[in-house]
């Protein structure tokens, strides 16, 4: 459904990502574990059109993306970004709203926003309340409410785990679960990658810019590099 | 002293019409327009050229083509502000600020300039408000000053509206906070900041015709004093906050007003600067320019 052939990008001199090929198929989690600087993140920016490519192609439901970030997101590829970027004097219902920026049917929307709430049901509570007076955990919700509520395909979440507590990392990790039992598609990119393959399907392990191990998430678990790097024995 | 805080209300109007645009510009890609102020003359011009183009306006109408004029400057205004965006601002977003400053004041000079060599002479508005005028409280109020008040308080209720209920406005204030998560939203960033200019640009050419209607005279540097106020009234207010911009802009009016008077009118501009200064290294967030603290 979203597939990276050969994708190269390029800051500057540094080259962050240096030929990187992945695929998430229809209804799948996909982890995308690996250290800082990996080029996790540079890679759901490009698939988000906020980087561009120097090389390769990226392609959703076989088509090339479309290269304004705004067409993505109306085309239902929908990331959620790292550091949850929640929009700090808007309120929560502001935030959701916003997520259903590009979407003509406010019926629609409206219906989302009630679905994110019976999902989410704290979200219901602080509906009124300003995004930069919640929790971190708290935002992160609201961050994945909110890219709901753009009507997603296929879900990008870039470390919603970072900073969080670890009861609140399992209940973001069981919200993530939960859509996608709902039938969204999900590609997670994680530090934790005790949590992340705990709900995964398939996953990948970047390095420097190059995926250098895939498989089925039990497989990597028990991988020993995998295990050595990131799990811990 | 009543009559002075009416005096004040009224001027105050025109620059908090001039700050909404300066403020909400900064607000949304914190660019210093300092073009804002040509652009309120640009207005004065615009409804100038309609008005004289209709001719010979009887007093019963004079009203009527009044608003009209006023409508079309700005549409004229609001789509030069853009074209201004389009072609002198967006190609430097993400350049250093001071490169965009420097543009801004570039633009600034090709806007008056363009307009000296267009006809420097001062005009004459071609029609005016029949200034009748009543007694209230011993206060002297003309109908000229309440129908151009009441347009000026209606378009600020208008914009506000805008701003905090439509979700257009709510982009806005999204990506006054955070352009990337904007992006990220689904929000065409480009197709807004246009949308803001229109409106901010908008707003400043109805004050230039409400200026040109109520003084009787226009000329091609009116707007550069009437910038430099309407930045000093955005500060007072908390620049980037659109109330803070009406508050800020109806309280130098007051200001003004009562420092003419107890001064004398020489110190009016000197007053106004003074107290753009005292904001700035006292209060530089303004008067509702604060933020609500974050947790991380």
């Amino acid at each position: 459904m979203l597939e990276f052939t050969d994708v190269h990008v390029r800051y500057g001199h540094v080259e962050a990502l240096r030929g990187v090929s992945l695929r998430v198929e229809r209804g799948e989690i996909v982890a995308l574990l690996g250290n800082n600087g990996a080029g996790k993140s540079t890679t759901l920016c490009a698939a988000s059109a906020l980087v561009p490519l120097s090389k390769g192609t990226i392609s959703f439901d076989g088509e090339p993306l479309p290269d304004k970030p705004w067409d993505v997101v109306r085309g239902g590829l929908v990331h959620v970004p790292e550091g949850r970027r929640v929009f700090s004097t808007l309120t929560v219902l502001e935030n959701l709203q916003l997520g259903g920026f590009a979407c003509q049917d406010k019926a629609s929307v409206s219906r989302r926003i009630d679905g994110v709430f019976d999902l989410l049901p704290l979200l219901a509570k602080r509906r009124g309340q300003q995004g930069g007076t919640l929790s971190g955990g708290e935002q992160q919700l609201v961050a994945i409410g909110r890219a709901l509520v753009a009507g997603p395909r296929v879900l990008m979440l870039d470390e919603p785990s970072m900073g969080l507590a670890p009861l609140m990392v399992a209940a973001v990790m069981d919200v993530v679960r939960r859509i996608n039992a709902e039938g969204t598609t999900v590609l997670l990119v994680e530090q934790n990658a005790r949590a992340a393959l705990g709900i995964t399907h398939r996953g990948y392990v970047l390095e420097n810019g190059v995926v250098t191990l895939s498989g089925p998430a039990s497989v990597l678990a028990e991988d020993p590099r995998v295990v050595e790097a990131y799990l811990g024995s | 002293m009543i009559q002075l805080v009416w005096d004040g209300l009224f001027v105050g109007s025109f620059y908090a019409l001039v700050a909404l645009g300066y403020s909400m510009v900064y607000g949304i890609i914190k660019l210093l327009n300092f073009a804002h102020g040509d652009i309120y003359m640009l207005g004065a011009f615009a409804g100038f050229v309609v008005l004289s183009g209709v001719g010979g306006v009887t007093a019963a109408f004079s009203v009527v083509a009044l608003v009209g004029a006023l409508v079309a400057a700005m549409a004229v205004t609001g789509g030069l502000g853009v074209l201004v965006e389009r072609v002198a601002y967006r190609p430097l977003r993400g350049s250093p600020r001071l490169a965009v400053l420097i543009t801004a004041v570039g633009v600034s000079f090709t806007l008056e300039y363009g307009v000296a060599a267009a006809g420097a002479n001062p005009r004459v508005f071609p029609v005016r408000v029949e200034s009748q005028a009543w007694q209230v409280l011993g206060v002297r109020i003309t109908l000229a000053q309440l129908a151009l008040m009441a347009i000026a308080v209606g378009l600020m209720i208008a914009l506000d509206r805008y701003v905090n209920r439509t979700s257009t406005g709510r982009a806005m204030r999204a990506i006054a906070l955070d352009p990337k998560g904007a992006l990220l939203m689904g929000v065409n960033v480009n197709a807004v900041i246009s949308r803001t200019f229109f409106i901010g640009s908008a707003l400043a050419g109805a004050a230039g015709v409400m200026a040109g209607a109520y003084y009787g005279k226009i000329e091609f540097l009116m707007g550069f004093l009437i910038g430099l106020k309407a930045f000093t009234a955005a500060v007072m207010g908390g620049i980037g906050n659109i109330r803070g911009a009406m508050l800020g802009g109806l309280l130098l009016g007051l200001l003004e007003a009562f420092g003419a008077h107890f001064l004398g009118g020489e110190w009016r501009d000197v007053f106004t600067f003074a107290v753009l200064i005292v904001f700035l290294s006292v209060k530089p967030t303004g008067l509702l320019g604060e933020r609500v603290s974050e947790r991380v």
